[in-house]
């Protein structure tokens, strides 16, 4: 039996894991915040044409949450056995949230009459905040901790609505708008392009700003997150992320500022990538704080090294032929043109 | 907490019963679009492709609903049977990972470009993602049986002192006893189940413009389908019964009705089975014919439920009725597909106005055989989850019934909601009659080169003359 005892598997798997999780929350984190800025566009043609620019590919990052979700049960089986009944109530509304959210694409194409066309945008528009509200009560609840006896989750009902949770949530659906607003910057033009650089010039600031109060509040939750980021030496670690947010935020504003296109997208994937970085940092080596490590949960050796020869082939050939299907549908995409 | 259990498998069954006849769809619609489009690429007639744009708005349609429900399943193990992802996670999960790695990726990659990429790709490579849509539904049905075969026939784990299930031999573990038989069985349901719906499409509007030529083409094509596959799904399921019997002989026995072993077991056709008087009540049976379909002798052995400890029996009724029903509808349809090779001789098929009814009857035939083929294997596989060695009582998360009667209510609202709409939509499409020139799913697109598009002619003159047009 395969074991590959040279390899650290658990630390691989979490790097693994890990990944899959920031491309589904950047990837998916478009296209639900192209859903939630529904709150402000409401032309139906323009609603159209903000479908129209994720249609394509939301199946495709969606499918990053089945292998974030399928990952966590195949090589952290314990924390996936802990984490989905420990968030039952927003996992399970994150869920049927993305029902929603699913179903929408085609059901609004369907639709006959100006009612149900209505009907499912309301549904499109609902269901991508709550599914972005939902996640980041499970991100913030996970960062409190969870309380976990003899490998099962022993807390209480409620313990995932805290404010510090709720401000998670919060900060998820501006965050995910503002990804939303830098998409349809690169891949809308005329009206609908230029209400969406007004749309992220506001989002920006308070994504910022939010950043800047999540950041500041988890380590008050945790003496080891505290003693992480400001004592030594983790501050030689964790003193470029700010700096970086700050450098990023500067290239955002000029980009907008100057018309370019693809910029301020880029930078808003960035501030994504330095907040998780961030939570990383805070976390490790747990995978469910304050008790269990990546390396407590993992599955035998037999598992995880099965899996990873698949990944570790298969991956890179995924991220090929998903680069291509964004390759074909590249472009502006125009007013009562082509995909529904 | 006995309670909180049942709704549990209350609320695992209602949302895995809604994903299965999705993707089910899905397999079958993927491929009949696949060789719709083959030939249409190679004789260039214009039904072929009109069929195909007609065809392929039903399947955007069943798939998007069956990603979601399927996204649902992927985390519903964990939050309703925790203990057991947590002990059979390591052989189960990997096999599900490997699932999205192969097959999800693949699906998602391709659809795109299937759904709205023909005028960006053309029709070769539009063909091509479209047959790699078809094998991502098939590598996908090939993953999740291989996960639910090693749950009804374990075997290539040992047991750690956590009681962990821990992978000793992953082949064993994948091509398990019953995955052969399971597999086939599977997929040439989800053919079947389409070919009776597109069948019964195809007669309705039949029954209502004799001349259509796309109804005709569809409803002759799905009559074949059953001719052949119904009889084959007959024979695959009498052999995965074989393969049932010897290593899960009680849930036979629950199938059967059979109370006690025998030498000259009965075939029950009806009867009630009585849990408490452990007894069938109002049998009609033939004798010696059950020892004959299972153990192919005249006075072949047959254990009944007796055999077995009460605690390791199924819910027999459920069992019992249920593969009743699918083998009803078993035979029934390989005797539509009879009778239609029948009709066939002088081109009797297109007039044949009471087996166009039957056809439009049985429309939904097949996906009600398959989730009765499905109640059959998992209620069958009750008490135990992973059959002789994880028992379903222990496999339950800790989430208290509270909980779980909420989020039931929840799945149940959203789902009659979300999938009743879906359905009255998958209605609306189908009633309306395929054209020529049937415009893509996407209003807007031309979906084939400019320039050799006739107008559609007036419905009066659809007749045999429906335009050949060159290859595109
Ligand atoms: C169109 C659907 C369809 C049709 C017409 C049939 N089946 Fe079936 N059957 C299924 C769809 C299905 C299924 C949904 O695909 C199942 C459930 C799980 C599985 O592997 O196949 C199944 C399970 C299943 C099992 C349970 C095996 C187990 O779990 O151990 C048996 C013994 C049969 N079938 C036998 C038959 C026979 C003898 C049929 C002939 C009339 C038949 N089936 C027709
Ligand atoms: C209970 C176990 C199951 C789980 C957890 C599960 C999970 C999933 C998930 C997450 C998806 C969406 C993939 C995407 O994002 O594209 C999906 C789709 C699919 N599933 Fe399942 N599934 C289960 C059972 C089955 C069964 C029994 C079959 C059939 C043999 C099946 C066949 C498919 C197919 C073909 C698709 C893609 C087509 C579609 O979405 O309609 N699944 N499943
Ligand atoms: C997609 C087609 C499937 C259908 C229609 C189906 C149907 C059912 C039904 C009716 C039950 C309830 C049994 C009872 O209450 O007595 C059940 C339970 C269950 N099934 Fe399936 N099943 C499917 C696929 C799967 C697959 C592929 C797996 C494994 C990966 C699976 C794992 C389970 C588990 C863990 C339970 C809960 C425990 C139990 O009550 O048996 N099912 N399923």
């Amino acid at each position: 039996m395969m074991t590959l005892p040279w390899l650290d598997l658990p630390l691989v798997w979490g790097g693994l894991i890990a990944f899959a999780v920031l491309a589904y929350v950047v990837l998916d984190g478009f296209d639900l915040g192209t859903g939630i800025l529904f709150a402000v566009e409401r032309r139906t043609e323009d609603r159209a044409v903000m479908m129209n620019t994720i249609a394509p590919v939301w199946d495709g990052n969606e499918t990053w949450l089945v292998l974030g979700g399928g990952g966590l049960f195949a090589v952290f089986p314990l924390a996936y056995a802990v984490i989905m009944p420990a968030f039952y109530p927003t996992i399970i509304g994150m869920l049927l949230a993305l029902v929603f959210r699913g179903v929408a694409f085609e059901f609004r194409f369907r639709a006959v009459t100006a009612r149900g066309r209505a009907a499912w945008e309301f549904a499109f528009l609902a269901g991508s905040t709550l599914a972005a509200f939902a996640q980041g009560l499970t991100l913030g609840g996970l960062l409190q901790g969870v309380r976990v006896v003899g490998g099962a989750y022993a807390g209480g009902w409620w313990d995932w609505l805290t404010g510090f949770t709720i401000l998670c949530g919060i900060a998820l659906v501006i965050g995910y708008a503002l990804l939303g607003a830098t998409w349809l910057v690169w891949r809308t033009e005329g009206d609908l392009q230029r209400r969406c650089r007004r749309h992220a010039r506001a989002l920006g600031a308070a994504t910022l700003a939010l950043i800047v109060v999540v950041s500041l509040w988890t380590p008050m939750l945790n003496p080891t997150f505290a003693h992480r980021w400001f004592g030594w030496p983790g501050i030689l670690l964790t003193s470029p992320v700010p700096v970086l947010v700050v450098l990023l935020a500067w290239g955002f504003w000029l980009g907008l500022r100057h018309g370019h296109h693809v910029t301020p997208f880029l930078c808003a994937l960035g501030w994504f990538a330095l907040c998780y970085a961030g939570i990383a940092i805070s976390l490790y080596p747990y995978i469910i704080p304050p008790g269990i490590t990546f390396r407590d949960a993992a599955a035998p050796p037999e598992s995880q090294a099965f899996l990873l020869v698949g990944a570790v082939v298969l991956v890179p050939i995924i991220l090929a032929y998903i680069a291509y299907a964004y390759y074909v549908f590249r472009g502006k995409v125009q007013h009562g043109e082509g995909y529904h | 907490m006995p309670q909180a259990v049942t709704l549990a498998r209350a609320q695992f069954a209602f949302t895995v019963a809604f994903h299965i006849v999705l993707p089910a769809f899905s397999i079958g619609l993927a491929s009949y679009l696949a060789v719709l489009e083959g030939l249409w690429l190679r004789t260039g007639r214009q039904v072929y492709q009109d069929l195909f744009q007609y065809w392929v708005k039903v399947f955007a349609l069943v798939f998007g609903m069956g990603v979601v429900s399927g996204v649902v399943m992927s985390y519903e193990f964990g939050t309703n049977w925790s203990a057991f992802a947590d002990k059979a996670g390591p052989v189960v999960g990997p096999l599900m990972g490997y699932e999205v790695l192969t097959a999800f990726f693949l699906e998602a990659g391709f659809l795109g470009i299937m759904l709205f990429g023909l005028k960006r790709v053309g029709p070769g490579l539009h063909f091509l993602a479209t047959c790699v849509v078809v094998l991502g539904t098939l590598i996908s049905a090939f993953w999740i049986l291989a996960v639910n075969s090693w749950m009804q026939t374990p075997q290539g784990f040992r047991v750690d002192a956590a009681g962990r299930f821990i992978p000793t031999d992953w082949l064993a573990v994948i091509f398990n006893p019953s995955f052969f038989y399971r597999l086939p069985h599977m997929v040439l349901a989800a053919y079947l189940s389409v070919a009776f719906f597109v069948g019964a499409v195809g007669a309705w509007h039949l029954l209502r413009d004799r001349g259509n030529v796309a109804a005709r083409t569809m409803f002759s094509m799905a009559m074949w389908m059953a001719t052949i596959v119904a009889p084959l799904q007959i024979v695959m399921g009498d052999m995965h019964g074989l393969n049932t019997l010897q290593y899960q002989p009680v849930k036979v026995a629950a199938m059967e009705g059979d109370w006690e072993t025998s030498r000259a077991a009965p075939l029950v056709l009806f009867g009630w089975p009585e849990t408490e008087a452990r007894h069938t009540e109002f049998e009609l049976a033939i004798p010696h014919l059950g020892s004959l379909i299972l153990t192919h002798d005249w006075n072949g052995e047959v254990k009944g439920l007796e055999a077995f400890p009460p605690d390791q029996r199924p819910p027999v009724p459920v069992v019992f009725w249920a593969f009743r029903i699918m083998v009803a509808l078993g035979f029934l349809m390989a005797g539509v597909g009879i009778a239609s090779l029948i009709l066939r001789r002088g081109g009797r098929l297109f007039h044949a106005r009471r087996l166009q009814w039957l056809a439009v009857a049985m429309a939904p035939a097949g996906f009600v055989a398959l989730l009765a083929g499905w109640v059959v294997t998992e209620v069958g596989r009750q008490p135990y989850t992973v059959f002789g060695h994880l028992r379903t009582d222990d496999s339950i998360s800790p989430v208290a019934m509270p909980g779980v009667a909420v989020s039931l209510a929840a799945f149940a609202i959203v789902y009659f909601i979300v999938y009743g709409a879906g359905f009255a939509y998958l209605l609306a499409l189908v009633r309306k009659p395929p054209v020529p020139a049937e415009p893509g799913p996407y209003a807007g697109v031309p979906m084939r080169t400019a320039g050799i598009t006739p107008g559609p002619p007036a419905a009066e003159t659809l007749g045999d003359a429906w335009p050949v047009e060159p290859r595109p």
